[in-house]
């Protein structure tokens, strides 16, 4: 089917690579070719094989058939280090900078290759970290500790840290999933630089919108298998959708109508110093699903959990008419405020626990008498869960680890709901999630507003935002610049009000 | 099923200790020279269960050695003044829990990492207990605290009987209560569980408590198997508790570990000692030997465990 004859343009060629860990067929017929300067997308569920497959080129793990050419070379046995030499860079949607050391010094990492004791020229190493970090386009001090970067600076540090160790072919895993619209654009542009020197990149994003701007061609991955190859300008988004998934979907983001009853949340000119945050008010009646639109790092996530008692505060929080003190996550769960975090392997699922351990943890008492835990209540309450939220796990017993991102998001909103809350705080709820579950999430959240349940939805996703959201509350350096209703919401309006451009009656 | 290679591993090397104890040294297997043994490791035992609650949370208590020589004195101080038995066993309990809570609150609520908490307090306690009491030992103590008074038999039997059911009850308590659970999920991933409503503090406070409660009840079934209390007993004996738990395939970063691993690791460390003697391997070879079989035991747990989670990661993937 495919030629082997070596174009000049190409650079690396995977054919036919199989994988399988432990029985487990993570990659059956992986396809995949890199022109010089050019931008390939890759796309497909979670578990279609991506990483996989990146792993592969980048030599974290050895393919089991198939063959690797790398500018013409059959790789036989590939390893980090020889990825390296031949110039294959990575970087990851969690930068993996080293904290404690400048970022002079992260940089000098990835490219020098002096002997280690030797002296050390810290000017040449300063001046040369400078040097690169002006080539992306960024005027960070090479001085600072990577730990007082943002996401999106050590962002930038990690390509500068491929660009330093001179790589020619670089993967992207999810490079945008932690950053705002506006460091988003940042990246394209410096991507469209790249390009331009000749770079080959392998851009991975669920972001479908994204693919279609930034792709020069888009390679599609589907059960372990490359199914297409196509030029991103000859494709629409409901077509990749249904390639990936195989099926079509009607709509990703359902309409809905807009019920209200009462208020469940009134918050008033809260003030959390400690995190930034100043003069917030708003509210949120039952059934209403209110927005948290912004930049990342302009308050919204230090306001959720600040309302979920993980920054003590002392602040006017009215539920349901009561004023309420949360100084703990227990206080808030007390007061029916659920918090699902940001970042769900970090906080949102204990990997080593089973599914059933998962869901029950929030409130115990649900599966306990007397502190005595009922293994049967809690198996039944899990898998009532399990079958309502299709959670694709082949019983509760097994590990939330052992699940794909989309399942894990799955259990940890299982939790939340299994505690019965009135008011739920999602946070970035479909990050890094397959499309598939990502809409069955939407729907999920649509259903828990129709029931009466008062919910915030935190998206750093414009287009989620804005189909989901009854209101959109626009959060800017700390504080609400503006809430928008639906009717009203327009890109231009919720981005004008992001960057402090407008100001809009606070409802 | 693969869960449980580690204690399978490890009741295997038991048996084969005791095996080739059972063939070579005919005094081994007699009544008295195991409930000598017995005795010897209970107060281990009973240690290594609040350890591995203070493991699972992800972390350590090294000072339980210093405790250990503290609540002894104590007990005898305090049978010396008169204290009938309930009350200077309570007088020991107390005084460990105490210690316990001093370490948990300083790890808890002062952040300071609970190595460098008990590092501290383990080298005050014992050095101050070594000024405090000029080195004596307590003497001159009433038969009523020998034994609590019991003849050897019926002391050991009760004692027998205390440590089963403790051990029982706890490996139970840490998968069946609510604290139990809480436990596992502190030291699973502490910001998860605290973002999950667990009062994290709390809990990490609590097994401090709990081991201090422990080590004061071990301190004195230990203290009155003799007619004076040394003021410098429980040497080392942090380092064995531990290396127990961890032999018996707990996990040092937290959030995995059993008491069956645990009793078989108190096992293994029990038996290498009098097993290497009745052997004849010299003296000087003994702790060698010993920490051989420690580190093989440790290791073959961090291999299986890196084959598992590589698995794992396959099917995360």
């Amino acid at each position: 089917m495919q030629t082997m004859t070596v174009e000049p343009q190409e650079i690396l060629r995977a054919t036919a690579l199989t994988k399988n860990y432990a029985g487990v067929r993570a990659l059956r017929n992986g396809s995949l070719d890199l022109r010089r300067g050019e931008v390939n997308a890759l796309i497909g569920e979670n578990g279609a094989g991506k990483s996989t497959l990146t792993k592969i080129i980048t030599g974290a793990v050895t393919q089991d058939g198939g063959e690797l050419r790398v500018f013409g070379t059959v790789i036989e046995r590939n390893y980090p280090n020889t990825a390296r030499t031949l110039g294959i860079s990575a970087i990851y949607q969690q930068p993996a900078l080293f904290p404690d050391l400048t970022i002079a010094e992260n940089i000098a990492l990835a490219a020098e290759q002096g002997l280690p004791g030797i002296r050390v020229n810290w000017k040449q190493r300063r001046e040369r970290a400078e040097r690169l970090l002006q080539s992306v386009g960024s005027d960070l001090d090479p001085n600072r500790l990577a730990r007082t970067l943002s996401m999106a600076e050590q962002q930038i540090v990690e390509i500068a840290k491929a660009i330093a160790a001179d790589a020619k072919i670089l993967l992207m895993d999810e490079p945008t999933a932690l950053l705002s619209d506006r460091e988003v654009n940042n990246l394209f542009e410096l991507i469209h630089k790249l390009r331009a020197q000749g770079v080959a990149m392998v851009y991975i994003s669920h972001r479908l919108d994204e693919i279609l701007t930034i792709a020069d061609r888009i390679t599609v991955l589907c059960d372990g298998e490359t199914v297409a190859v196509c030029n991103a300008c000859d494709v629409d988004k409901p077509e990749l959708i249904q390639r990936m998934v195989g099926r079509s979907i009607a709509n990703i983001f359902p309409k809905r109508e807009a019920p209200t009853g009462d208020v469940a949340l009134q918050v008033n000119r809260l003030r959390q110093a400690e995190v930034g945050l100043h003069d917030i008010s708003f509210q949120v009646r039952c059934g209403e699903i209110l927005g948290f639109a912004g930049l990342v790092g302009s308050g919204r996530t230090e306001l959720a959990r600040t309302l979920f008692g993980l920054t003590p505060v002392s602040a006017d929080v009215v539920v349901f008419g009561n004023a309420v003190t949360i100084q703990s996550p227990a206080d808030a769960i007390a007061a029916g405020i659920a918090y699902l975090p940001e970042d769900r392997r970090q906080h949102g699922v204990i990997l080593e626990m089973p599914i059933a351990q998962n869901v029950s943890m929030a409130d115990l008492s649900l599966v306990s008498r007397n502190g005595l835990i009922q293994g049967c209540a809690e198996t039944e309450l899990a898998n009532s869960y399990r079958k309502r939220l299709r959670v694709k796990a082949p019983d509760v017993h097994v590990p939330a680890g052992a699940l794909s991102g989309g399942n894990q998001q799955k259990v940890a909103l299982a939790r939340w709901l299994a505690t019965k809350p009135k008011i739920m705080i999602l946070d970035e709820p479909t990050q890094g999630v397959d499309v598939g579950s990502k809409a069955e999430i939407h729907e999920l959240i649509m259903q828990l507003a129709e029931q009466g349940m008062a919910v915030i939805l935190i998206s750093s996703e414009l287009p989620e935002v804005m189909s989901m959201s009854d209101r959109i509350a626009v959060f800017h350096q700390g504080t609400i610049a503006g809430i928008v209703e639906h009717k009203d919401v327009t890109q231009e309006r919720l981005m004008a009000l992001a960057f402090g451009h407008a100001t809009e009656t606070v409802a | 099923m693969k869960r449980h290679t580690q204690e399978i591993a490890i009741a295997a090397a038991n048996v084969v200790l005791l095996l080739v104890l059972a063939f070579t040294v005919h005094r081994f297997f007699t009544a008295e020279n195991l409930a000598d043994l017995f005795l010897a490791n209970t107060p281990v035992m009973l240690m290594a269960l609040g350890m591995t609650a203070v493991i699972l949370t992800a972390q350590i208590d090294i000072s339980v050695g210093s405790i250990f020589a503290l609540c002894s004195v104590v007990a005898g101080i305090a049978a010396k003044a008169g204290a009938p038995a309930p009350v200077f066993l309570l007088a020991a309990i107390v005084t460990g829990a105490a210690c316990g809570a001093l370490n948990g609150a300083l790890t808890a609520w002062g952040r300071i990492p609970s190595i460098v908490v008990t590092l501290a307090v383990m080298v005050a306690l014992r050095d101050g207990l070594r000024w405090g009491t000029q080195g004596a030992w307590v003497g001159g103590l009433p038969t009523s605290f020998v034994r609590f008074g019991m003849d050897s038999q019926t002391y050991t039997t009760v004692v027998l009987i205390l440590t089963v059911v403790m051990t029982v009850g706890f490996a139970w308590a840490l998968r069946n209560l609510r604290a139990g659970r809480m436990i596992f999920a502190t030291g699973s991933n502490a910001a998860a569980a605290q973002q999950m409503g667990i009062n994290t503090p709390r809990v990490v406070f609590s097994v401090f408590v709990l081991l201090g409660a422990l080590t004061g009840l071990a301190a004195t079934l230990n203290a009155v198997r003799f007619q004076q209390v040394p003021s410098n007993s429980g040497m080392g004996m942090e380092l064995k508790v531990i290396a127990a738990v961890a032999v018996g395939g707990a996990a040092i970063t937290g959030g995995s570990a059993t008491i069956t691993g645990t009793v078989l690791g108190v096992i293994l460390l029990g038996i290498i000692g009098p097993a290497l003697t009745f052997l004849g391997v010299s003296a000087y070879w003994e702790k060698a030997l010993q920490g051989a079989i420690i580190l093989v035991a440790v290791s073959f747990h961090a291999l299986s465990k890196h084959r598992r989670k590589r698995t794992a990661e396959v099917a995360i993937g």
